[in-house]
């Protein structure tokens, strides 16, 4: 045998190969079965950059739905609620031009939350049946409330309470929600040098 | 004498110390109303245990410590709740924030209050909550609540206490002042720190630029026994930022992200031992503190006495201001300061100096040109930091490399923006910076929240639609079972067969009548 591949030179590097491929092919075919990821990573990826406020503005019945139609091919730019940041985290990632945010869907505002007006809540209970995130606390006939941290602010809430005692407020009014502004960029306005900007 | 170590970068800006002349303490004296904010530290707001219409005493409380990171709030001096409500405050946002306004009697009477007759013999935990009732929080620029920081103890071994009175910035001298008239104080404040932290080493650093300062520590450290190191080193700006202390005297780096306890140390300013001081050895809250009120538009500059809650227009007035010199009023220094929009703020347990400069003395930055990649920033920058290529990042917003850049250790110092040749705000980019990746963390806090509940939720709704469903084939499956099950217990034929019976017996019953 030895002898054979001796004087065949070209078996032996087939061979070789052929073990090298089977070899390999194992490898990775475990691999496969072993480290499986479980779900679409895509979507996931793409879920990860939405803002989970699930509001359905996107005309998708929550941020995961809408993950799902950005990676078979949908438009990117339909969350209001996530604006132009988001949909460049999302041109960023699938590596396509970033767009302008659809009107059609919304326009960004700043964020809200929920609040109750508790002493005019009669207890019907269709706010928290409509509440994507379970962010209303309440039973029948009995006052409901907000769990202001975990309302999204997605509104869904306002237009089933039949005696329109919710009002959606600005989550960010504070002044522990202020930040510092970036300053304007000044240089694109005067020019390079203080001589330019007098004849200017 | 212990070694002294360099630090990277730093600038020598005038220091204008003179002109406030450190030493000599000044009354501000009493003004007609006092507005103390809610918020005057870092952590949760003090919440009210007063209402409108109360007649409080000198160093009542009027707010409690709302949970852990919190300190209380008490009278300054006598006087009356007139009002409680949203009033600006000294921020940089200019905004208002909830205060309470107490209008003084002129009589400033106060309630009896008494400390611990020996510390020495108390346990850390006593000494920890006397301070933290005082409401004693870090006067040097922050505002942390100083019992949270003295309880690292119990996470960390520790060995070293800093007091750091380097106050490297330009015109503030409140802790040279401070140093001067109450070194014994500072000491004896240091001591009962030490106590609390369990460390053997005290190190009090003084820069090279205030010799009575310096002096008078080393008096007071030698007459108080010998476990006090005065240490002096070098003047350069900004000598006094906690990280870069600590490396001038140890020689060690705070890593990225971490704090001074990591490596068993922890600094606190002079005015905070002192309120220590007093808070354990008098039981006395902190309700007043130093302020150094300077600038060329001031006619007596000095170093003030000032209850907390003065209004900012009273110690204007105090100390002779002339507004046709000025065109800004500056809550802080010139380096790290903030600019206010209103004198009727009043000062905060933080404020250390109040500058209102002349056009001349501190005048109005030209506008920013581009930047010319001189490199000068990355030369001045105490952190080591690449000033510039942080500032291309802010502008593009660019979190992922603002984080790899170490933006979070950069300690907003302005040594970059002081150097930069282009006139850049480079501080102001990197304010703004920090504020949006920290935004943007909590908003995926936030955002990783709601999925889990949408998930959650959804995970439910459809665990409880196969129920029902279940429960409705299960019926149906009985339902089945019971029909096949044969005619007389089929339910619609038992049905028939009663209504007949009934039908029947009626009709007998007819019959029978
Ligand atoms: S519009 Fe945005 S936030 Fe609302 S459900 Fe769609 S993806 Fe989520
Ligand atoms: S409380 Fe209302 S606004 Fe908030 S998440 Fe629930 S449904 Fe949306
Ligand atoms: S000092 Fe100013 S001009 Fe020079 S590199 Fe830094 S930012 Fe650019
Ligand atoms: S402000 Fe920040 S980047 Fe600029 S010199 Fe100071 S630490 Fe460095």
């Amino acid at each position: 045998m030895l002898t054979l591949l001796q004087s065949y030179p070209l078996f032996a590097a087939l061979i070789a190969l052929l073990g090298l491929g089977l070899g390999f092919g194992a490898v990775l075919g475990y691999a496969s079965v072993r480290f499986r990821t479980e779900g679409n990573p895509l979507v996931d990826q793409i879920n990860q950059l939405l803002p989970q406020t699930q509001c359905g503005q996107c005309g998708h019945p929550g941020c995961k739905p809408y993950a799902t139609a950005i990676a078979e091919g949908g438009a990117i730019n339909k969350c209001p609620p996530g604006g132009q940041e988001t949909i460049d985290a999302l041109a960023d990632l699938l590596d396509v031009e970033p767009q302008a945010l659809d009107a059609e869907h919304g326009e960004e505002k700043e964020p809200n939350v929920a609040y109750i007006r508790e002493d005019e809540c009669i207890g019907c209970t269709k706010c928290i049946q409509a509440c994507p995130v379970d962010a209303i606390l309440g039973a029948a006939k009995l006052m409901h409330t907000v769990i202001a941290d975990e309302c999204t602010g997605c509104d869904l809430c306002v237009e089933p309470c039949p005696v329109d005692c919710i009002d959606m407020l600005p989550r960010k009014g504070g002044i522990e929600h202020w930040r510092w502004d970036l300053p304007e960029p000044n240089e694109n306005k005067s020019s390079i040098i203080a001589t330019d900007r007098a004849a200017a | 004498m212990n070694t002294i170590f360099k630090i990277h970068g730093g600038i020598h800006p005038d220091e204008e110390k003179q002109l406030s002349n450190p030493g000599t303490v000044l009354d501000a004296g009493l003004p007609p109303s006092l507005i103390l904010p809610l918020s005057q530290h870092i952590g949760k707001p003090s919440s009210l245990c007063v209402a409108p219409g109360d007649y409080v005493l000198g160093g009542q409380l009027l707010a409690e410590a709302d949970g852990m990171v919190s300190v209380p709030l008490h009278a300054p001096t006598s006087g009356t709740v007139v009002a409680i409500e949203p009033m600006p405050v000294p921020h940089p946002s200019a905004m208002n924030n909830l205060c309470l306004e107490l209008e003084c009697d002129g009589e400033d009477r106060w309630i009896e209050y008494a400390g611990c007759e020996d510390w020495r013999v108390e346990t850390p935990d006593t000494l920890i909550s006397c301070i933290r009732a005082a409401g004693v929080a870090g006067m040097g620029g922050a505002g942390f609540p100083t019992a949270v920081k003295l309880m690292a103890r119990d996470r960390l071994p520790l060995q070293t206490l800093i007091i750091n009175g380097t106050e490297c910035e330009p015109y503030i001298t409140a802790d040279d002042t401070l140093m001067q008239v109450d070194a014994a104080g500072i000491v004896e404040g240091a001591q009962i720190l030490a106590h609390i932290l369990g460390v053997e080493e005290i190190l009090l650093a003084v820069e090279d630029n205030k010799p009575a300062a310096l002096d008078a520590m080393q008096k007071a450290a030698k007459a108080r026994g010998g476990d006090c190191n005065v240490m002096t080193f070098p003047t350069k700006y900004p000598s006094g930022g906690e990280k870069q202390l600590i490396e001038i005297l140890t020689g060690k780096q705070v890593p990225t992200g971490g704090l001074p306890a990591d490596l068993g140390i922890v600094c606190q300013n002079p005015g905070t031992a002192v309120a220590a001081r007093d808070a354990v050895c008098f039981g006395k809250p902190l309700t007043d503190r130093i302020v150094t009120l300077t600038g060329r538009a001031l006619a007596r500059p000095g170093n003030y006495r000032a209850r907390l809650g003065t209004p900012i227009e009273h110690l204007l007035t105090v100390a002779g201001f002339d507004p046709s010199q000025n065109q800004r009023l500056i809550h802080g220094g010139p380096m790290m300061g903030f600019a206010l929009e209103s004198s009727a703020v009043p000062i905060i347990k933080t404020t250390n100096c109040i500058l209102v400069p002349t056009e001349q003395e501190l005048p109005t930055p030209p506008d920013a040109q581009a930047c010319i990649r001189c490199g000068l920033c990355a030369e001045a920058c105490p952190a080591s930091l690449l000033p510039q290529q942080l500032y291309w990042y802010a502008r593009a917003k660019d979190q992922e490399q603002l984080e790899r850049h170490h933006l979070a250790d950069c300690i907003e110092c302005g040594a970059c923006s002081w150097v930069c040749p282009s006139h850049i705000p480079l501080v102001q980019y990197y304010r703004a910076a920090k504020g949006m990746i920290k935004e943007s963390k909590t908003e995926k806090i936030r955002s990783d929240r709601s999925r889990d509940r949408f998930e959650a939720r959804q995970e439910r709704l459809e665990r409880e639609t196969l129920a029902r469903e279940a429960q409705r084939a299960a019926r149906r499956a009985a339902a089945e079972q019971k029909a096949a099950a044969g005619g007389a217990d089929d339910p619609v034929a038992a049905a028939i067969a009663r209504a007949k019976a009934k039908k029947d017996s009626a009709s007998d019953e007819s019959a029978n009548s």
